[in-house]
């Protein structure tokens, strides 16, 4: 598992953490059933807090990417696709009203935006 | 369980308000930094905990009653620390095996190893720091459960006080270990600490979590009508240049139109100790 904290970007740790751990969780790289470090190691290794890794921690549980056993510690959750679904349709609509916006800045017309949105599905297969 | 409890501490001085209306509570397994101006009463408090002091009100450590605490169970540190220059290290830890029923020879040695420090050598020939890092290896080595430190970081250099924070985060690895902990140096506070409790003329004018703190209030800079605009209890403190304020205020209320940039513990004690000082200056007036 890799956290990178950045002290300096205005982004809460927290959120950092929560961020960092959820994408590992997504992508694959931590597996179901992964046990997690405990926050209090994780905070002391980290040199934070324990009540931000601990915030961390209870928002990933509060979102469903983990689970706590008691007395043994926090695990990666089995992978639930819908989720996954669901959190990447959110990035896809902000990427898309970030382009849209980037588009009307540039005088775009519908036209244009629809070529560029074509050209790249092409580029996929 | 708290490791420290708090209430409704008061000392008096004669005419002089030395400690008044303390409330403080330290849940074990976390560590707290006290920061003050000099003369706030971080040392008096640290003393009253210690039970080395007069005091009134009810102060709990490790679950019990002050007078009734198992001292083993506290490491202690303070600068003003001292032992005869010409006692060896290992002579000082004799006369530690004494005093203390719970010492860890193993733990000790470990320290000394990590530290540099042979245990022939005499307590005179130790350099500032050096002394600093004995004095920290005793309140460690003896199986303690709260580590107070009344200035650590005083004398040492930037290397040697990323040792001490390091101490203090292995330390607190276990659940069982607490840490309140006295500095000048805020931003080594802000590093380390859990809590933060804030000391001003013998009061504590602000505690809580390090986090709820720097999320709470956020530097604002804006224009003098713009600034002028944020209710005055939002305003923590300010500075004012011909061409706009800046000031720390809470992040739902600042400014119109602001730069905001996110508070450090740092900034956060230099505003309010200016302001608490303006105030001070417009009631002498």
């Amino acid at each position: 598992m890799t956290v990178l904290i950045d002290n300096k970007s205005g982004v809460a740790i927290y959120e950092q953490i929560y961020t960092q751990i959820k994408n590992q969780i997504i992508s694959g790289s931590l597996t179901e059933d992964e046990p997690l470090p405990s926050i209090r190691n994780l905070a002391k290794d980290l040199r934070i807090s324990v009540i931000t890794t601990k915030r961390a921690y209870d928002e990933l549980e509060k979102d469903g990417f983990i689970y706590t056993l008691p007395a043994k510690g926090c695990f990666v959750c089995p992978k639930n696709t819908e989720l996954i679904k669901e959190e990447n349709l959110r990035m896809i609509e902000d990427h898309f009203t970030k382009s849209v916006q980037l588009a009307v800045q540039s005088g775009l017309t519908r036209g244009e935006l629809i070529e560029i949105f074509n050209f790249a599905l092409e580029e996929m297969k | 369980m708290n490791a420290i409890e708090v209430k409704n501490l008061n000392r008096r001085l004669g005419d002089f308000f030395e400690l008044t209306d303390i409330d403080l509570t330290l849940p074990k397994g976390y560590i707290m930094g006290l920061i003050g101006r000099n003369g706030a009463g971080k040392s008096s408090l640290i003393k009253a905990i210690l039970n080395v002091m007069d005091f009134k009100g009810q102060i709990n450590v490790l679950g019990k009653d002050v007078d009734l605490v198992d001292k083993n169970k506290i490491g202690f540190y303070s600068s003003e620390f001292t032992f005869p220059e010409y006692l060896s290290v290992k002579k000082i830890e004799n006369l530690m095996k004494n005093i203390y029923s719970y010492w860890d020879s193993d733990m000790f040695d470990a320290y000394m190893k990590q530290f540099d420090i042979e245990k022939n050598q005499r307590y005179g020939s130790l350099s500032k720091g050096m002394k600093t890092k004995l004095a920290l290896a005793i309140a460690l080595s003896h199986n303690a459960e709260l580590l107070i430190l009344d200035e650590p970081a005083e004398g040492l250099d930037p290397v040697a006080r990323d040792e001490l924070n390091e101490i203090i985060f292995d330390f607190t690895r276990s659940e069982n270990h607490t840490v309140l902990i006295s500095s000048h140096i805020v931003s080594d506070l802000e590093k380390i600490c859990d809590y933060i409790a804030v000391m001003r003329d013998g009061r504590i004018v602000m505690c809580d979590e390090k986090d709820a703190i720097c999320e709470k209030y956020v530097i604002a800079q804006a224009s003098v009508e713009d600034f002028n605009a944020v209710p005055y209890e939002y305003i923590i403190g300010k500075k004012e240049t011909p061409y706009g304020i800046k000031g720390i205020v809470v992040r739902e209320y600042a400014p119109d139109n602001a730069v905001i940039t996110e508070v450090t513990l740092e900034d956060m004690f230099v505003y309010m100790e200016k302001e608490a000082q303006a105030e001070d200056e417009s009631y002498a007036d």
